[in-house]
């Protein structure tokens, strides 16, 4: 993992004390709300229905176990005792007071983490595969890049001001976790001749006009990473579009000018920052890697003991196989039948930071699916490592299943929400509570936004939904045939939307017609994109 | 009116012109670039140039910022100036672009711009500014 040198400290010290100057001008009434509001928002302070909602940034969703320890101890002290990982591989808290702002802050940046660029019109954190390191289909870790990018991106001064926030992903094999396409920059690390470079997709998107990223360039070298996502940057902050805040994103810019002209502008900026001297030299890309260096695995290659059916299904269902032999990669769902997607409190934070001291080498991921990966367990401690997480009410064998649900903060807490999320995913994970139901059901990628906004990337789910405001009530539009991962696609609308229970319904009634029409050993969007949506509708609407 | 000056020299008593107007005739040292004009349109002419004002009309619009950097990448050394909605907590990014001189429409208490200056003293990035950054302090 990344340590910070007195370089970074120095930094995130200052911010918490920048922005701890700006809250007390606020608090003593030298600045007014309006004027507060762009400052907040560059450190993730959001005002929120009922309270102030942080974000904590959580670069590329890496963190060790004290860094996981520090996280409980805010929701305990500062918070009511839970938080919410995000979509962004982030954690948020949702009843933050303004005046203990800049203490949180402060106890944060004693374990090298902040809220720096957690909103706003800037470049956001770093998102990234939550197995890096750790799957055997990666070229290479893809950590030390998007450290590199979080450092470059970091307070930069010429992009803070964007027309829109900015949100880059990188990865490094050709399945897709981080559904990296689907990015304002998304990054796939490959070799070319043996050397390391990036493939460069640009205006890619959810939100209420969804775009997959084209190809910008097929490999951008190291050494010029930097210079070239400058490049990227400086053509959208001077031409992306500012009369229209839905139309801001760099993915319009993209689409509007055509790939080959964006591709062509960002050629010719290239070619002048190239000369600019921004790029660090290789030693400080090696510099960050040798941070991610493989723990000393040492485990021998023992097969756990199968006997406890539980136990099996959990194995079968969240334990993926690991690079190195002996090992495996335990992911953790946040997703309890009838929970609020994503939220743990402050005694299960703990619980998963002391497996990660005492079993993972000291590592945690978050996933933007809104679980949690210790990405490193030895075969031989998974069933003990199983009991910890089923004592404490965290062992849900049920990743990438029905329940697995995707869902935004939504009319509970969002301010821009026009429907509820939360309950719409309790009662769909209530409804196929039935573990062997679930597993019957297969891959099965259920997202849901409470909004236009799409945070609950409802375009990516296998099965999306989408709640609006009709005429003051809540309506749910059901989207099919989304996918974030390498098969990236984006979801349609089958017809016209329901109530908070008739989506609930439909969402059982497509699992039937799945269940009739499949073949093989295919998945639910497998079969949606064989037989097309028709006798889905047939079924639903019929 | 500029409040905050950080240029020895002189200040350019010509009042500034529009781009088009700039490029239309003229013998003007001193120009006036809005959000969307093309700084790159006065590189041929920079040489003749003591004043180059950047227009912010609105703080949240930060094409200002590339502009900035585009000239004093080209090699502008005159002044350069952000004039309008501009908050003190946007200095200290407007210099790093390479702004001398501010005209903040609503005026700024000098202190805190000083504060505001002063709060950081290590960048990740090499911009416009003399400031070396934190990889070339690493690696030498």
């Amino acid at each position: 993992m990344y340590k910070y040198d007195h370089f970074d400290q120095s930094i995130v010290d200052a911010r918490v004390a920048e922005f701890r100057d700006q809250v007390n001008r606020r608090i003593a009434g030298e600045i007014t709300e309006d004027q507060f509001k762009p400052l907040r928002l560059m450190n993730g302070l959001y005002l929120q229905l009922h309270a102030y909602m942080l974000r904590v940034a959580i670069p590329y969703g890496t963190l060790d176990s004290r860094q996981m320890r520090m996280l409980a101890h805010i929701a305990r002290k500062y918070d009511r005792d839970y938080g919410h990982f995000t979509t962004r591989q982030n954690i948020q808290y949702n009843w933050i007071k303004l005046e203990e702002c800049a203490d949180l802050l402060e106890e944060l940046a004693t374990v090298e983490m902040h809220a720096i660029q957690t909103s706003g019109n800037c470049i956001r954190n770093i998102s990234s595969d939550q197995y890096a390191g750790a799957a055997a289909d990666e070229v290479a870790d893809p950590r030390p890049w998007a450290e590199l990018l979080r450092q470059w991106s970091t307070f930069h001064p010429e992009f803070s001001y964007l027309p829109r926030k900015f949100k880059i992903a990188v990865i490094a094999s050709p399945e897709d976790r981080a559904a990296m396409r689907l990015h304002d920059i998304g990054l796939e690390l490959v070799r070319q001749n043996g050397e390391l470079g990036a493939r460069v997709f640009v205006g890619g998107g959810m939100g209420r006009t969804p775009m997959i990223a084209p190809e910008i360039n097929p490999f951008v070298k190291a050494d010029d990473l930097l210079s070239y996502i400058e490049a990227c940057l400086r053509v959208y902050n001077r031409y992306g579009r500012r009369d229209n805040i839905y139309k801001a994103r760099i993915k319009i810019l993209v689409h509007e000018i055509g790939a080959d002209e964006y591709r062509r502008q960002v050629a010719e900026e290239f070619a002048h920052v190239k000369t600019l001297g921004i790029d660090p030299p290789l030693a400080e890309l090696e510099r960050i890697s040798a941070f991610f260096a493989p723990p000393a695995f040492d485990a021998a290659d023992v097969e756990p003991d199968r006997s406890d059916p539980d136990f099996a299904v959990w194995l079968d269902q969240n334990v993926k196989p690991h690079k190195q032999t002996g090992y495996a990669i335990v992911n953790i769902s946040l997703k309890p039948i009838g929970g609020i997607p994503g939220d743990a409190t402050s005694a299960q934070i703990d619980v998963m930071a002391d497996l990660a001291e005492q079993y993972g080498f000291d590592e945690l991921r978050v996933t933007h699916a809104q679980n949690i990966v210790l990405p490193h367990v030895a075969k031989r401690d998974l069933h003990a490592v199983w009991q910890v997480l089923r004592n404490a009410d965290l062992a849900d064998a049920n990743l990438d299943l029905i329940s697995d649900i995707i869902a935004c903060p939504g009319l509970d807490y969002c301010s821009l929400a026009n429907a509820r999320s939360i309950p719409v995913a309790q009662k769909i994970a209530t409804r196929f509570a039935d573990m062997d139901r679930q597993r019957d059901l297969g891959e099965l990628k259920l997202k849901i936004s409470g909004c236009i906004n799409a945070c609950g990337h409802h375009h990516a789910g296998h099965i999306g939904i989408l709640g609006v405001d009709r005429k003051g009530v809540e309506n749910y539009q059901l989207t099919f045939g989304g996918s974030g991962a390498e098969d990236v696609s984006i979801g349609k609308i089958i017809g016209p939307g329901f109530d908070e229970d008739g989506v609930v319904d439909a969402v059982e009634k497509a699992t039937e017609v799945y269940k009739t029409l499949r073949e093989g050993d295919e998945r639910f969007i497998d079969t949606y994109r064989r037989v097309g949506l028709e006798p889905f509708k047939e079924a639903i609407y019929g | 009116m500029v409040e905050f000056r950080y240029r020895t020299d002189e200040v350019t008593e010509q009042p500034s012109v529009t781009l088009d107007a700039f490029l239309d005739q003229s013998n003007a040292t001193a120009v006036r670039l809005e959000p969307d004009d093309d700084a790159r349109a006065l590189i041929p002419f920079l040489d003749r140039l003591t004043l180059i004002e950047v227009a912010f009309p609105k703080y949240r619009d930060g094409r200002g910022y590339s502009s900035a950097r585009i000239l004093r990448e080209a090699g502008y050394t005159g002044e350069l100036r952000a004039q309008g909605d501009v908050l003190v907590d946007q200095i200290a990014f407007m210099r790093r672009c390479g702004f001398d001189s501010f005209a903040p429409e609503a005026s700024l208490n000098p202190e805190a711009v000083a504060r505001a200056l002063s709060t950081y003293d290590q960048f990740y990035q090499k911009a416009a500014d003399s400031a070396i950054p934190v990889w070339k302090l690493r690696h030498g």
